[in-house]
């Protein structure tokens, strides 16, 4: 298991080569760069500014001078938010949507999971028919909907929870329930759908044959299975979640980093995004790796030997 | 919901969160501030949400009062030469940094000098370029800075030297280019001199937190001059990006001022809130800039005039803004120092009048039914601007048959294709740098650059604008001005829509805000009473 870690490792450093490369690249090839504003500088401000970001060098010498600095783990400093380094602004940022994401994501698989096995035992039955019609509800209605209602009763009208901000449980609240709610849904669905599969299955037929209580057959055996898709689905979820939400982040006034994947693309913030998409790349793959290793526990037939 | 069971529920959640949220006790000021700073370096910074934190942080020679009139600010009083050019400020004995330090002239000199150095890279450096050699000093021109217009003649006397009189000089010493830097924390921090910790200034204010896309957190300054005036213990600004949220925030009393209004919610706050809500002109204008270097509108004045007859201000701004804009008949918004609004002379006549001579001018321009002009407009991506040419575009196509296609470009892709002149009309929007009408109307010099975003180009109206700044005597100056902009009105290169108005929310606890046209309103002036 151990040399199967290490080889995944070593097969992703390419990978984000190729992601650092076309990202750089594209960000470039967009129209407008970081300092174009409503009001035009003079030529020779927009020549300094140009110079003080080494904007005026050929771009494969940009290049280079950029690998050279993420290699000794420098991501330089935001061109949009000029006294912090992109680094700081990461690791200022990521914890918050961290403890959001992880919050979300643990709300969502506990309520998501329960829900969809649920609706699998009682399958067309009024209770399969409520959770599903909730989750597709939850699936169609958007974050930009939901979290602002939310704000308004429960913020405004009832004055029970913060509109915004970010401190302490209360101000997590909102924000946890509009980041999971989708995610319920989601989870809810996959594991209705491999619950249903799965119960059919020979083995828990066999189970049932040699006399299990159905409490034992679901728990025991069904669900491990059940829970394959939905894990398979929880390596990017989780990846795309613990980054943050622009949405989530921009209602409730959250210090995250979800806001600086669109923000540093549309303000052009080359550095910002380029930190943010490494960032984002080696979550990801380390996430499926995650995931990729607890597999065997769920399914025996798959093994990392 | 009872009061009793909220309020327990209430301390439930104060209980489990303890120092976690501000509490909103008298003497803090919460207040939305729009977007997250660029930057607090007051040469790096060129935006409003920034200058409004800054102006509380430091205090320029002239500072501005609770309406925006210029009071002294780290100048006592200043003598003027008789031709206009050399200013002599005499510095507050007691004028002092956030750490106590004195504040000197040299202290002006230094941030001037590194304002303008090409190394700083000050994205606003042209703002001081009526100081004399300061625009070769950031063309990289000049390496000895000893021949910038600006020289400490002691500790507490500084002399600015300009190239020309330049009558908004005064209101031009309160932007954030010309603050003074305390040299010695600059030098020990660096890039990292405006951390909460590391910052020295000298205004009203220190700034004690700053969480990025949190917020902003200042305590008053011991030090500063005027302290024992300072009412608020705390002053929060928070990045406030979606108009609707920060409604919310505020009605929920989480802010007490409001940066911003949501335009689609304007008539509930009217019917609900309307003494809380403010709404006054500011120094803008909302236009559309038509290509004067290409077809169909080069050499073509009275097409351009027949297309700005041919909209109905009134309607869009009642019906489609709806946030109480003020239809603009010229580029120069009204309330400007020193300046009488010039109008374009169809502002007094019906709309039906203004068809008329629409139509007329569009057959002279050569166009008609038969021949219609085909255009197209560009605007960067907001709701707001896609409603606006939606119903430009449908007066020009219903009253004389124009064509019109929408071209609707992301916002820095926008800015290049203004900037390259690849548009023939462009949605444009001017918010000046200080109160004169110079702001306005130097951008339209035909050697302003890309700034021309139009390529109007007139020899009288540069003319006109170069005596004016040279002119001493500020009624003759001001004649100047006001003829420039009715020769520029004629050639209409530009077709004014409406002024921008500022609006904010208020609540009613906050003291001593006055609205104005630069809607500056220095914390130092405000106070919250207990609510």
């Amino acid at each position: 298991m151990f040399s199967y870690a290490a080889r995944r490792l070593a097969s992703a450093v390419p990978t984000i080569l190729v992601v650092i490369t076309i990202a750089f690249f594209m960000i470039r090839l967009a129209p407008g760069g970081p300092f174009d504003q409503e009001r035009q500088v003079p030529p020779e401000v927009a020549a300094n500014l140009e110079r003080a970001y080494h904007l005026d060098e050929p771009l494969t010498a940009q290049f280079v001078r950029y690998l050279g600095n993420v290699l000794t783990g420098e991501f330089g400093p935001s061109f949009r938010y000029r006294d912090f380094s992109v680094s700081e602004l990461l690791a200022d940022g990521f914890p918050i949507s961290m403890q959001l994401g992880v919050s979300a994501m643990i709300l969502a698989i506990v309520i998501g999971f329960s829900a969809g096995s649920l609706a699998a035992l009682r399958r067309n039955t009024a209770s399969d028919m409520a959770v599903m019609g909730v989750a597709m509800t939850g699936i169609a209605v958007p974050n930009f909907v939901v979290a602002p209602i939310m704000t308004l009763v429960l913020g405004v009208w009832f004055a029970l929870l913060p509109v915004g901000g970010w401190g302490g449980i209360n101000h997590a609240i909102l924000p946890v329930l509009a980041l999971a709610l989708p995610q319920i849904a989601t989870i809810a669905r996959l594991t209705r759908g491999s619950m249903l599969e799965v119960l059919r299955a020979d083995f828990i037929r066999t189970a049932r044959a040699k006399g299990l209580s159905e409490y034992a057959t679901v728990t025991g055996h069904a669900m491990r299975a059940a829970a394959l898709p939905v894990l398979s689905y929880l390596g990017p979820a989780t990846a795309g979640i613990i980054t943050g939400s622009v949405v989530i982040e921009q209602i409730f006034g959250i210090p995250g980093i979800g806001r600086y994947f669109v923000q540093g693309a549309l303000n052009r913030d080359y550095t910002l995004v380029m930190g943010v998409v490494i960032f984002y790349a080696v979550l990801i793959i380390l996430l499926n790796l995650i995931v990729d290793l607890l597999y065997p526990l769920f399914d025996p037939r798959v093994r990392h030997d | 919901m009872p009061g009793t069971a909220r309020q327990l529920l209430l301390g439930f959640l104060v209980f489990i969160t303890i120092g976690a949220g501000p509490a909103l006790a008298g003497g803090e000021l919460h207040l939305g501030n729009g977007a997250e700073p660029e930057s607090l370096d007051i040469h790096l910074s060129s935006g409003v949400a920034e200058a409004n934190i800054q102006r509380d942080l430091f205090e320029g020679l002239i500072a501005e009062g609770p309406d925006a009139s210029l009071i002294p600010g780290a100048a006592e009083s200043w003598d003027i030469s008789p031709d206009g050019t050399v200013y002599t400020f005499h510095l507050r004995e007691d004028g002092r940094w956030s750490n106590g330090d004195p504040v000197t002239a040299h202290d002006f000199v230094y941030a001037f000098h590194r304002g303008l150095d090409p190394a700083t890279a000050g994205s606003y450096a042209f703002i001081l370029y009526p100081v004399k050699n300061a625009e070769a000093v950031v063309n990289d021109e000049m390496t000895a800075l000893g021949n910038l217009g600006i020289k400490a003649l002691d500790d507490h006397t500084l002399e600015i030297t300009l190239n020309a009189p330049t009558a908004y000089f005064l209101d031009m010493l309160t932007h954030h280019m010309a603050y003074p830097l305390h040299r010695p924390s600059l030098e020990e921090h660096g890039s990292a001199w405006t951390r909460a910790g590391n910052l020295v200034g000298n205004g009203a204010f220190t700034l004690a937190e700053w969480v990025p896309q949190s917020h902003i957190k200042l305590v008053p300054n011991p030090h500063f001059h005027d302290a024992e005036n300072v009412a608020l213990d705390e002053v929060w600004y928070y990045p406030t990006e979606d108009e609707g949220q920060e409604l919310q925030r505020y009605r929920a009393d989480e802010l007490d001022v409001s940066y911003d209004i949501p335009a689609d919610q304007i008539e509930w706050i009217v019917e609900n809130l309307n003494d809380e809500y403010r709404n006054f002109p500011y120094l803008g204008v909302y236009y559309y800039g038509l290509n004067t270097t290409a077809a169909p509108f080069a050499d073509n004045v009275p097409l351009r005039q027949a297309l700005s007859l041919a909209i109905n201000r009134e309607i869009l701004t009642q019906r489609i803004t709806r946030a109480g804009e003020i239809p603009a008949y010229s580029f120069v918004p009204p309330g400007v120092a020193f300046y009488q609004q010039q109008t374009m002379d169809f502002e007094a006549w019906d709309q039906s009048a203004r068809n008329d001579a629409a139509r007329a001018l569009y057959a002279e321009a050569g166009y008609g039914e038969d021949n219609p002009l085909e255009i197209e407009i560009l605007y960067n991506t907001s709701d707001n601007h896609k409603k606006i040419a939606i119903a430009i575009g449908a007066m020009w196509k219903q009253l004389l048959g124009v064509e019109v296609t929408l071209r609707n470009e992301e916002w820095k892709v926008y800015l290049a294709s203004r900037d390259e002149k690849a548009y023939q009309v462009v949605r444009s929007g001017w918010i000046g740098d200080y109160n004169d009408a110079n702001t306005f109307l130097d951008l339209f010099l035909s050697d302003a650059g890309t700034m021309n975003s139009t390529g109007y180009s007139n020899p009288a109206y540069d003319a006109l604008l170069e005596s004016a700044a040279m002119e001493t005597n500020m009624v003759a100056r001001q004649a100047m001005l006001e003829e420039a902009e009715r020769i520029f009105l004629a050639d209409a290169p530009v077709i004014p829509i409406y002024f921008y108005t500022t609006q904010h929310m208020i609540k009613p606890w906050v003291h001593g805000w006055v609205d104005n046209i630069k809607d500056v309103h220095p914390s130092r002036f405000l106070s919250v009473s207990e609510h």
